[in-house]
């Protein structure tokens, strides 16, 4: 019987333009794997193409609270400033922790 | 009657064009008309591919010789029309070098349903145009785009990372399945076509009709926005078409295109994109606020065309015809 152990759950709101370079860069980072979404709603921003693109992502992954805290300075740094993007860090419970690098 | 009036009317009369309306009728009550979003992405594909299909099985047909001249003149209309765009904006609006480059962006590709919607009205009028138009579409849609991302970074600090944003352009859906469709209708000819006919030829209009219910919805949400934009943003977004649309006549006789490949070429040039350009300029270009350049090129631009651009574009190379070129 495997123990159950924490993790971090990074999850990313974003406009669906943005999935492609999302995606790439969070495996360039180091994540094992990640999980997209088709999301809709609202928020402050407003200012997006995704009308015609279809909508938002929602993309989660699993990592270590290190790798999770480099994925977050990562987005400021290149998207929270021009993009609608959102994104937080939720704790997680997993076994086989040793695939969340 | 006189006859342009009658050309006017039977565009807006035309199901794809009324269905646009519906949509755009459906927004203003508050209803909602959207489609799913994979029936709408399913119909986008269908509607690109087939186009592309069609374009290669007719730029077989044509002869290496007819296409060079023309081609060279879409090139050129799609370096310089984001260029007259930017100017243009300059004069009519207060908007920053940014959102001019956004606009110029747009303005300098073309739209695939506005082309196609010219080219049912062009055969519902019996004006025969050049097989090859579809390859002009191809070559305008992305010189423009590349143009006005140069004239909206030229002002910011920050490098443009072009590598990046041509593979993301060049790999984009849209030209993917566009020229695909272009390389795989040549490949396979008409032999090949006419297994596919019933159903990217006999369901087209149907499913074109379809899509332009969905493009009202887009449009009207899109108006809403355009009150924000200001007056000088809407002059902009209907008399730039008139004249980009009277240049690309122009140079379509020019180039020896006949009436009604002139008139095409006339309706490229005065079409915005709203698929192509909007991803693209997002990524590249995102201090570009989407409110702007959607609002015009959606909003105002295209149900302009749509409704009295490509007759008026038709009317003004019939009138042409003989003097130029």
């Amino acid at each position: 019987m495997s123990d159950l152990t924490a993790v971090s759950l990074v999850t990313i709101v974003a406009e669906t333009a943005l999935k492609p370079r999302l995606t790439k860069d969070l495996m360039n980072l180091g994540v094992s794997g990640y999980t997209v979404t088709a999301a809709n709603g609202e928020g402050s921003r407003n200012r997006r193409a995704g009308d015609v693109d279809g909508g938002n992502v929602m993309i989660q992954c699993l990592a270590s609270r290190d790798l999770s805290l480099a994925i977050m300075n990562h987005l400021e740094a290149e998207y929270f400033e021009n993009y609608a993007v959102v994104a937080w860090v939720s704790s997680a419970e997993v076994i086989r922790k040793e695939r969340y690098s | 009657m006189d006859s342009s009036a009658q050309v006017i009317i039977a565009n807006l009369t035309s199901p794809p064009v009324l269905a646009f309306a519906l949509g755009l009728l459906a927004v203003l009550v508050k209803g909602d008309l959207r489609l799913p979003d994979p029936i709408y992405q399913g119909l986008s594909i269908y509607l690109l591919l087939g186009i592309g299909i069609k374009g290669g099985v007719a730029l077989r047909q044509s002869e290496l010789s007819d296409v060079a001249v023309p081609a060279i003149a879409t090139i050129v209309l799609g370096l310089l029309i984001p260029v007259l765009a930017y100017l243009f904006s300059g004069k009519l609006t207060r908007l920053s070098e940014v959102d001019r480059g956004a606009l110029a962006a747009h303005y300098g590709s073309t739209s695939l349903v506005t082309f196609t919607a010219a080219l049912v009205f062009l055969e519902q009028s019996s004006i025969s145009y050049e097989g090859f138009a579809t390859t002009l579409l191809a070559l305008l849609e992305i010189p423009g785009i590349i143009v006005g991302l140069m004239l909206g970074t030229r002002h910011l600090k920050r490098e443009i990372s072009w590598s990046e944003s041509l593979q993301e352009i060049f790999s984009s859906r849209s030209i993917l399945l566009l020229v695909g469709g272009l390389v795989l209708g040549f490949a396979t000819g008409a032999v090949g076509y006419a297994k596919i006919e019933p159903f990217f030829g006999g369901l087209f209009i149907g499913m074109l009709t379809l899509f332009l219910l969905e493009m009202g919805t887009l449009a009207g949400r899109r108006m809403r926005d355009v009150k924000t934009a200001g007056a000088g943003l809407i002059v902009f977004a209907i008399v730039f078409p008139i004249f980009s649309g009277i240049l690309g006549v122009l140079f379509g006789y020019v180039s020896g295109l006949s009436m009604g490949g002139a008139a095409v070429l006339g309706v490229l040039a005065a079409s915005a994109s709203y698929i192509a350009a909007p991803a693209a300029v997002r990524l590249a270009l995102p201090e570009a606020n989407p409110g702007i350049y959607l609002a015009a090129s959606l909003g105002i631009t295209f149900p302009f065309n749509l409704t009295i651009g490509i007759p008026l574009i038709v009317l003004v190379a019939q009138s042409l015809e003989g003097m130029v070129g």
